[in-house]
């Protein structure tokens, strides 16, 4: 064994280490998620009750409020805005804390735990690219890692941008948790380097790409779960009907139905390009790796049902008697279809992109 | 929209009207138009090409692929669809009827893509001309009640009305709104780019199927096998095995050569991957139609692509080099006999034919044939079976047993090189009457029982590699369609196209009334920040006006309240 080989098992025994503190950190920022729905629930909210039995009021944007100092202090016109017709006007739960404080800091303790984490793992990842000296998706094992370090990247993301998404935290965490279990106890596959037929600067671009988009798509099918079952709630409310408990306690705090839909819609939306570009750039690679560009080969056609799947929801969407939850459950099997091309045609089918070491 | 449709309604209806070119939904009557041949064929048109329907065939399509992910494919893997028909013989002919190993070139198949593209075609050209037509046309007038559309606002200045319009057309149109003044109120539209970014979406996506229609009617297709040192011409004949489009001519082939001088293929020597393979190169010399010579290195991402062929690394294994003489001594076949992989550390089997020259101790003429078992790497004498511990030439060992009499090469049957038919011949037998048989490293030589002749496994071991030959035409059309597809999708994605109304009166009190609103294809955040930013800026040509603050607001808000009443 050289010596190059060397550090490199050390780094890769680096990255084992940091991909196992993160789930630690991950465990934590869960924790303080729970502390924080637990908290939330003490207080009191139902404020969507209230609008969909109240005479609902439209909302208002308020803008160009600076004043022309000086004498002539005049109020700038207010943009005044309403749904469009047939949709309700609700306003948005409170979030995860429901408006309770120690509820509220729990909360910022549980991204500022999940941002920890999130550093930690993509530095586990980064550790484990240098170790091969290649792109770290190799296998599944590092597929996985890679995966869920992209999907709280996105989320981070978005709450840097200040968008409404800290309700997402928990499910999120959840589910990053669950894929780096499974990842660590039956995917682990050993550093190593690429058979032939994985190198090409086409991997790097047609894989990283499809990483980002099955992350992004991820929250995209959070944010619809989540519609379906707000949208039910809002729903028995406006009939006069009494959810239970626990939609008055969990779905209280999310944001409208409405809101969490067009979430749903613009994240799908915004990635289908880019979802249409990997398989492009896939296919550009299979043309050069096996000599045709379109073989109909399993991984070959499940992007194809996802894609497909995915127009079908955004035709939904534009589709009289569609749109709303019909559509919902569209964009849910895309997803679903999605996961199928990653976890199940790696596993179940032979395929001719089942990587080294499943 | 019911019976109880009221003027405003109508109105609205109207501003919101061709925001984009979907079909209207139109309402299906039940048991279909009683109209007669034209009034049927006619429905059947507009079925087919309403959004719903193409819905429907788009879930058909993802359905209808799902099989061929899950049973093997013809066009994929025979092998593997013949063991398959083995292995379900209650299943397989209901299988073979209903087209399931060949999923995507089946009748259902195909009839479901060509639908949509007949519903697409459909829909496109109607859209088209409806979009022209927008294009000409003017957004439509101001609706009476602006406050009842997404995004509204209002104020009350001492400007002039016409003054008040005059500034919003010059703004609307600085910021590249389509704007038009009609009656008491500008109107204004922007984001046609949409409707265009949609559009080109759609034809692309034709395009890329007559793309992919040419490809597999003009292309070809052919396999080589080829050892170190061979070359190879492209022509019909001298190739392995050949497939083809219905459309294509010999003629077509690209006139080129080239030899393999070497392959090189290496493997991870140790850990727990230990035999992964790490590099398979070949080293050839080509030349296009009889033109200079000139070398590259075929890799097995990075074909060859010599006068609009490309030459694809397929597969490699190893051609031990065999020399056979005959009882007397004389040399009768010498050369490397490829051999073809049976698993992933390169254990091979294969026969070497001695078809003509040889002659038995009497001096009659024969044909021998060897069935050889070829490992790479030798676990050694006793160490379990034949099989390759590792894909590299660690320690060639080579297995032979010996027949003689009719190779049957002649008989007219195809005769596949790497198989032996007994049926004419007889193995030479050992002392015990076993079938003769041994296990030689490079060097050494099998002598034949009775004076027959001897094998000898020389020292040198070639390796062979198989190429693909394909050309298809086709493919820089559907790049290209592939392209535009995505550039359209983003058009039509990430653009909204929206509407604004400007009005303004002059009130009863003589103060005139701006009413400012929006109206887009889809809710969006951005238009009510549109609609406060225009507002913003018509603000300060025509400020509210002083004396009147307190009843604007108030106005406002009535009006806020009066629109969330619905
Ligand atoms: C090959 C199958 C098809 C695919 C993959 C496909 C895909 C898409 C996609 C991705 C969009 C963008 C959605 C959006 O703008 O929100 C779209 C929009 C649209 N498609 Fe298709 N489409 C297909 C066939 C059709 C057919 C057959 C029709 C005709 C009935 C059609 C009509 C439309 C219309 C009208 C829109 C625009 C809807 C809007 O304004 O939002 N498409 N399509």
């Amino acid at each position: 064994m050289n010596l190059a080989a060397a550090t490199n098992e050390s780094l890769a025994e680096m990255s084992n280490v940091l991909i196992y503190s993160s789930m630690a950190v991950y465990t934590l920022a869960f924790l303080a998620h729970i502390a924080e729905w637990v908290l939330g629930s003490r207080s009191k909210v139902g404020r969507t009750a209230a609008a969909l039995t109240a005479r609902p009021a439209a909302a208002q944007v308020r803008v160009g409020g600076q004043r022309a100092g000086g004498t002539a202090v005049l109020d700038k016109p207010t943009v005044v805005t309403r749904s469009a017709t047939g949709a309700r006007d609700v306003p948005d739960g409170p979030g995860a804390a429901g408006g309770d404080e120690k509820g509220d800091l729990y909360g910022r303790i549980a991204v500022s735990l999940t941002t920890l984490a999130f550093l930690v793992q993509a530095a586990g990842v980064v550790t484990r690219a240098l170790s091969v000296q290649r792109a770290p998706w190799g296998n599944m094992y590092e597929f996985s890692t890679t995966f869920s370090t992209v999907v709280v990247g996105a989320y981070l993301g978005f709450l840097v941008a200040k968008k409404n998404v800290r309700w997402m935290g928990l499910p999120l965490v959840t589910t990053v948790l669950l894929d780096l279990g499974i990842a660590t106890t039956w995917l682990y596959t050993e550093s190593d380097q690429l058979v032939p037929a994985l190198h090409s600067y086409w991997l790097w671009i047609h894989v990283s790409t499809a990483i980002f988009c099955g992350a992004v798509f991820y929250l995209g099918a959070v944010a619809t779960l989540l519609y379906l079952f707000r949208d039910s709630y809002e729903n028995k409310l406006a009939g006069g009907g009494t959810p239970n408990g626990f939609a008055r306690s969990v779905l209280e705090r999310l944001p409208a139905a409405a809101s969490l839909d067009k979430f749903a819609y613009r994240v799908n939306a915004a990635i289908f390009p880019l979802w249409t570009f990997t398989i492009i750039a896939g296919a550009i690679w299979a043309g050069d790796a096996w000599g045709r560009y379109w073989g109909w080969d399993a991984k070959e056609v499940w992007s194809f049902i996802t894609w497909v799947a995915y127009a079908a929801y955004l035709h939904a969407r534009a589709t009289a008697g569609w749109k709303g939850r019909k559509a919902a459950y569209v964009a849910l099997i895309a997803f679903a279809c999605w996961l199928f091309n990653y976890y199940g045609v790696n596993m179940f089918v032979n395929s001719l992109h089942s990587y080294a070491g499943v | 929209m019911s019976k109880t449709e009221t003027t405003t309604e109508r109105d609205e209806a109207a501003a919101g009207a061709q925001l984009s070119t979907a079909p209207r939904e139109e309402v299906v009557q039940a048991g279909g138009p009683a109209l007669g041949v034209i009034g049927w064929i006619r429905w059947f048109w507009r079925q087919l090409t309403s959004m719903r329907v193409a819905l429907i065939l788009l879930f058909l399509l993802s359905l209808g692929a799902i099989p061929g992910s899950l049973i093997p494919q013809n066009s994929v893997d025979e092998l593997k669809v013949r063991s398959f028909k083995e292995a379900h013989e209650t299943l397989a002919p209901v299988y073979d009827k209903l087209q399931l190993f060949d999923v995507y070139s089946s009748v259902w198949f195909s009839a479901i893509y060509i639908l949509l593209f007949v519903s697409l075609i459909g829909c496109i050209v109607p859209r088209t001309w409806q979009f022209v037509g927008q294009l000409r046309g003017r957004p439509p007038a101001a609706p009476k009640r602006l406050t009842r559309l997404p995004a509204y606002t209002t104020w009350r200045t001492e400007a002039a009305p016409e003054e008040v319009r005059r500034a919003a057309l010059a703004m609307l149109r600085k910021r590249r709104f389509r704007a038009h003044t009609a009656g008491d109120a500008v109107a204004a539209e922007k984001g046609y780019l949409r409707e265009v970014g949609n559009l080109l979406f759609h034809i692309a996506l034709i395009v890329m199927l007559v793309a992919f229609a040419v490809g597999q009617l003009f292309k070809s297709e052919g396999g080589k096998l080829i050892v170190e040192g061979d070359g190879f011409s492209n022509t019909l004949t001298q190739y392995d095995d050949f497939k083809s489009g219905s459309l294509f001519s010999t003629d077509e082939l690209a006139p080129f050569t080239f030899t393999l001088n070497q392959f090189t293929g290496t493997y991870e020597t140790s850990g727990p991957q230990r035999g992964t393979p790490r590099t398979f190169e070949a080293d050839v010399t080509y030349s296009k139609g009889g033109g200079e010579k000139k070398r590259s290195v075929i890799r097995v991402n990075e074909p060859l692509e010599v006068d609009g062929s490309k030459v694809y690394l397929i597969a490699h294994g190893y051609a031990p080099v065999v020399t056979v003489k005959d009882g007397k001594g004389k040399v009768v076949f010498q050369g490397a006999v490829p051999l073809l992989p049976i698993d992933n550390n390169i254990t091979s089997t294969g026969v070497i034919k001695v078809m003509d020259g040889y002659r038995d101790k009497n001096g009659k003429k024969d044909q021998l044939g060897f069935p050889a078992f070829f490992v790479p790497t030798y676990a050694g004498k006793g160490q379990g079976q034949m099989f390759s511990q590792f894909p590299g030439l660690a320690f060639p060992a080579l297995n032979l047993s010996a027949y003689r009499g009719d190779l049957r090469v002649d008989s007219g049957l195809p005769q596949n090189v790497y198989q032996l038919d007994t049926s004419k011949m007889k193995p030479f037998k050992d002392a015990n009457g076993d079938i003769f048989k041994k296990t030689l490293v490079p060097g050494e030589t099998m002598t034949l029982p009775e004076g027959a002749g001897s094998i000898t496994f020389e020292k040198e071991i070639k390796e062979w590699a198989s190429f693909q030959i394909s050309q298809q035409p086709g493919n820089g059309l559907a790049l290209t369609g592939a392209i535009v597809a995505i550039a359209g999708l983003v058009g039509s994605l990430f653009i909204q196209r929206r509407r604004v109304w400007i009005r303004a009166v002059r009130g009863d009190d003589g103060v005139t009334v701006v009413e400012m609103a929006g109206l887009g294809r889809s809710e969006s955040a951005k238009l009510p920040e549109e609609l406060a930013d225009l507002a913003v800026t018509l603000h300060s040509v025509a400020p509210t006006a002083p004396e009147a603050d307190a009843d604007a607001e108030a106005e406002a808000e009535e009006a806020a309240a009066e629109g969330a009443e619905k």
